[in-house]
């Protein structure tokens, strides 16, 4: 399966938090990474997907940019 | 590292001790029910610069600097500050000038708005209820893909002209300090009457505007953020703060009696409900467009977002804008030039919300 990547990098709020949610609703379940490169959209992105039921399963720094994967079976 | 304030109780806390600063202020020195106020106390900067020249609201707020250089230290102390920029700069200046000419219609920013109410001017619904509106129309341009772009890193120094900025003010404040009943020192306009002559000593200003500072870097605190995120996620992150702040400052505020409920009479406000609601729904619009609150904005020029400085810096122009051409209220009311400004303010805000969407797939 090809891995699935929203890049919210450099968008202002709630930007980050629009774009998850609505890949989120598209896929239904699964893994998502998202591409996020403030504390900030990390820390939304990060409660938005828990709030629709999604766990997070990791968060990667990479650079100027953090890496969050989340899923739900 | 581990953001212990961006919780879910740290937000709480913050609202709730910003609410009791501001009350504070207002006990030491600030004019009536604005402890703390982004929109008056960027447009008193206007006038300490003489970019206006309306002598009641002229002095170089060390709140605002401290706003700034608060979210600096702790953007620098956390490892968060990022230096960015380039995001529709332009569009962001404009709608910091319309942001502050709806805000000067009602007479406050969102922050005022909620210590207007803390205070029991209950004009300050009519301004809630037109903020949440403006809020609305903002988050059907979010839905429908509303977008200014990506901003990009830049070379730290960019990000630190902001707080170098502020430090310059303060510099110029401190060196060239103003003379007891002078409207003017070498540098700097003050006024001697007035609400810009009504101020908190410097320093508690500038150590409580450290304070918020630090903190709102800290939990995100944005006004606009709260209602917007309830309206688009149901998420009562933000609010909870704003709503703390709302409580803290009441009780505060009925502690050192400061609460004097009613319509009539109350300080730097008019009763004119019809353009209390338009004006703040103006300023709410222009605020979801820009991505934050008017404190927000400073907080995120603190940690290096060039474009959140811009907006800031649009709003100081548009301060200068509202009271050179007669466009603010005053407590008499409303002006006609005022009206027609709201009205040109929302055809430019719709224009950009209409036309500056990417096509969501």
């Amino acid at each position: 399966m090809k891995e699935q990547i929203v890049d919210a990098r450099g968008l202002s709020c709630p930007q980050p938090v629009i774009l998850t949610i609505n890949e989120i609703k598209k896929v239904g379940k699964g893994e998502l990474t998202i591409l996020v490169d403030t504390d900030t959209a990390k820390e939304n992105v990060s409660r938005a997907a828990k709030a629709q039921g999604w766990e997070v399963k990791d968060i990667q720094p990479e650079g100027n940019t953090y890496r969050l994967t989340i899923i739900k079976y | 590292m581990k953001n212990y304030l961006g919780g879910k109780w740290g937000i709480v806390v913050v609202g709730a001790v910003i609410g009791v600063l501001a009350s504070l202020l207002q006990f030491l020195g600030n004019p009536g029910n604005m402890g703390i106020c982004v929109a008056c106390f960027e447009r008193d900067i206007a006038g300490a610069l003489g970019l206006h020249r309306a002598g009641v609201v002229q002095y170089m707020r060390p709140e605002i600097i401290g706003f700034v250089l608060g979210s600096f230290i702790a953007a620098n102390v956390f490892k968060e500050f990022k230096a960015r920029m380039g995001s529709a700069p332009i569009v962001r200046f404009v709608l910091g000038i319309f942001a502050m000419i709806g805000a000067l219609i009602f007479l406050g920013c969102p922050w005022r708005a909620l210590l207007r109410l803390a205070g029991g001017d209950w004009n300050a619904i009519l301004g809630l209820l037109g903020l949440a509106a403006g809020i609305w129309i903002g988050t059907r341009f979010l839905q429908s893909g509303y977008s200014l772009g990506r901003n990009y890193k830049t070379y730290a120094a960019a990000g630190w002209l902001m707080p170098l900025t502020m430090v310059g003010f303060l510099a110029i404040m401190l060196l060239d300090p103003q003379t007891a009943g002078v409207d003017k020192s070498k540098l700097l306009f003050y006024s001697i009457e007035g609400p810009g002559s009504m101020h908190a000593p410097l320093f508690i200003a500038l150590g409580v505007g450290l304070l918020v500072g630090f903190l709102a870097q800290r939990t995100r605190f944005c006004t606009m953020g709260a209602i917007r995120d309830m309206i688009l996620f149901k998420d009562p992150h933000l609010f909870s703060g704003v709503a703390a702040l709302l409580v803290a400052a009441f009780v505060a505020n009925l502690a050192l009696g400061q609460f004097h409920p009613g319509f009539e009479g109350q300080p730097v406000a008019h009763t004119v409900h019809i353009w209390n609601f338009a004006g703040m729904a103006l300023a709410g619009l222009a605020f979801v467009l820009a991505g934050g609150c008017p404190g927000r904005q400073l907080f995120l020029s603190g940690e290096g977002d060039g474009d959140s400085a811009i907006f800031v810096w649009g709003m100081i122009t548009g301060a200068a804008f509202a009271h050179n051409f007669g466009l603010a209220s005053s407590p008499a009311g409303v002006t006609p030039y005022g009206m027609v400004a709201v009205i040109i303010g929302f055809a430019v805000c719709l224009f950009i919300g209409f036309t500056m969407r990417e096509k969501i797939s």
